[in-house]
């Protein structure tokens, strides 16, 4: 990971040094990694401090694109979305002074997997604001098929009819499915496809951190179930 | 968090947990109820045969209207129309619609036991929709969601189940339904409307007198008199049915303050409930049952048709 000022060779080892690795983490493997639910931890890729910065340089970056935050509105996807969505609404009111409308949206409704994978739990969708004419910033933790924001944008359309409709995303991990870009990113992290690139966050996990994961058999890239694993 | 049923038919094969996830999967549907665009294209595709062979007007319109808001394709069956009236048997009926290549067929039917059979020789996904005096589980569940939604823990409530027992299929399901989620259950019925074995559909209590049960009612669950399954007169008339077993304004007074009143429509005014009681703002839930049976039919198809395997993922 260039950037993160760790060394490349001892990032599994690394990861579990850091202390913040893991409550849930209990089943040492041969590689000195940890197994979880969602598979091994290869790698913590951001930290709350560094999500806390791409937050902030986020939220600058929406207000200088739209010219203030005057017609701005914040949706986040749930189920880390709508809390990153959250932050970004607090840092632009500290910038602006301007208390930006701010929804969540879960999609269940709106997947093109729902035939094989249902939805363990369908989250709520709050929208109580009109969506009619504004510029809308969606928010996602991770990018990656490009699938959620699509459904995203449908559910999106049902609701009301946005000005415009951006993305922000917390982490875009490539291997795009769709013709679909983020307006606003805090990292490029190249995965492969056989990892997992999980947001966990202090509200639902204890810990704010970006992991890669190693996926074991029968686990699905996504966001982290709430609560953790 | 598992759901895994195809069928919706018999109600005791879903656990507490089964029926809680309906519950709360409904709840997420109100957003959708309440929007400009009331439709979601999560069924997109989907077929889905409406086979009512018998009289329902609202049951159908129900799920007609789910389906609609869910995207599905449906198709409706059965009336004077079918070709059972020519002589076809239920089960090339079955199979004809299968030849359809359609995915989940709703039942309604005369004749206990036929969504039963249906499953059995389909292999769509089956909900009964009212099988004779046997099981009408999409109501139980509605009623369910009702009560939950006012009462917010259905565990340890008191319901009384009021009227005609014996003939009522909604008591099929709702009574063992009601048991599953812990609560007590009084059922209050004259002698000649109670099924020769009440004590099958598992109520706690059974009395016939609904003046001394209903202090300790949190929800009075008033059954409808079928006035076309009467036969033989269970009782001298309607009029004494009502001083008896009517809910009426005179009998509030014995109610809890926070006692709810449940009807699954359509009601005969002035016999099982008066029209103080059936508008009662603060107790009267029976048009909030009338949207539930739209979420909680939609939460059904949702959850019967998703997922082939756990998802890990929301």
């Amino acid at each position: 990971m260039p950037g993160d000022g760790r060394p490349h060779g001892g990032e599994r080892e690394g990861a579990n040094r850091r202390g913040g690795v893991r409550v849930a983490c209990t089943i040492p493997n041969e590689r000195g990694g940890c197994m979880t639910e969602a598979g091994t931890v290869k790698t913590v890729c951001m930290d709350a401090d560094e999500i806390e910065r791409s937050l902030t340089r986020i939220a600058h970056q929406i207000l200088e694109t739209n010219k203030g935050a005057g017609n701005i509105a914040l949706v986040g996807i749930v189920t880390r979305g709508d809390l990153l969505a959250k932050r970004l609404a607090e840092k632009i009111e500290a910038i602006e002074g301007t208390k930006v409308p701010l929804g969540k949206l879960d999609i269940s409704f709106y997947r093109d997997d729902f035939a094989t994978h249902l939805a363990p739990e369908v989250h709520s969708t709050d929208i109580f604001f009109d969506l009619d004419g504004k510029d809308v910033v969606l928010v996602d933790d991770v990018l990656y098929t490009g699938r959620t924001i699509r459904a995203a944008l449908d559910a999106l359309m049902d609701i009301g009819r946005p000005a415009t409709v951006q993305l922000a995303v917390l982490v875009d991990r490539g291997h795009r499915e769709l013709p679909i870009r983020a307006d606003f990113v805090g990292k490029n992290v190249p995965s492969s496809a056989d990892e997992n690139v999980r947001l966990f966050l202090e509200e639902t996990d204890g810990k704010s951190e970006v992991e890669i994961l190693e996926m074991t058999p029968g686990s699905r890239a996504g966001s982290a179930p709430l609560g953790g694993e | 968090m598992a759901f895994n049923h195809k069928h919706l038919i018999d109600i005791t094969e879903y656990s507490a947990d089964d029926i809680m996830t309906v519950l709360e999967t409904a709840v997420r549907f109100k957003e959708v109820n309440e929007r400009r665009i009331k439709q979601v294209p999560t069924l997109k595709g989907v077929t889905v045969v409406n086979m009512f062979n018998e009289p329902s007007t609202r049951t159908r319109s129900s799920f007609e209207i789910a389906e609609k808001r869910l995207s599905a394709n449906s198709l409706n069956f059965g009336g004077s129309s079918t070709s059972t009236v020519k002589g076809e048997s239920l089960v090339d009926t079955v199979e004809t619609l299968c030849a359809y290549k359609i995915d989940m067929i709703i039942v309604r039917d005369k004749h206990a036991g036929v969504p039963r059979k249906i499953a059995d020789v389909s292999g769509a996904h089956v909900i009964d929709a009212g099988d004779g005096k046997h099981q009408h589980p999409t109501q139980a569940l509605l009623d369910l969601y009702s009560i939950w939604e006012v009462k917010s823990d259905l565990a340890g409530l008191k319901v009384g189940v009021v009227g005609d027992i014996g003939h009522s299929r909604v008591c099929g399901s709702l009574i063992p339904a009601l048991k599953i989620m812990g609560c007590e259950v009084t059922v209050v019925a004259p002698p000649t409307l109670l099924p020769a074995r009440p004590d099958v559909l598992g109520a706690d209590h059974v009395t016939t007198k609904l003046d001394e049960v209903l202090p300790d009612l949190d929800v009075v669950y008033m059954l409808r008199i079928q006035r076309e399954r009467l036969e033989g007169a269970p009782y001298p008339s309607l009029r004494e049915y009502n001083m008896l077993y009517g809910l009426t304004k005179d009998r509030e007074p014995l109610m809890r303050p926070d006692a709810l009143i449940c009807h699954p429509g359509p009601i005969n005014r002035g016999v099982e409930l008066d029209s103080y009681m059936a508008d009662h703002p603060k107790r009267s839930v029976i048009l909030d049952q009338v949207y539930a049976g739209i979420l909680t039919r939609m939460a059904e198809m949702y959850l019967l048709l998703g997922g082939s395997e756990d998802g890990l993922t929301a």
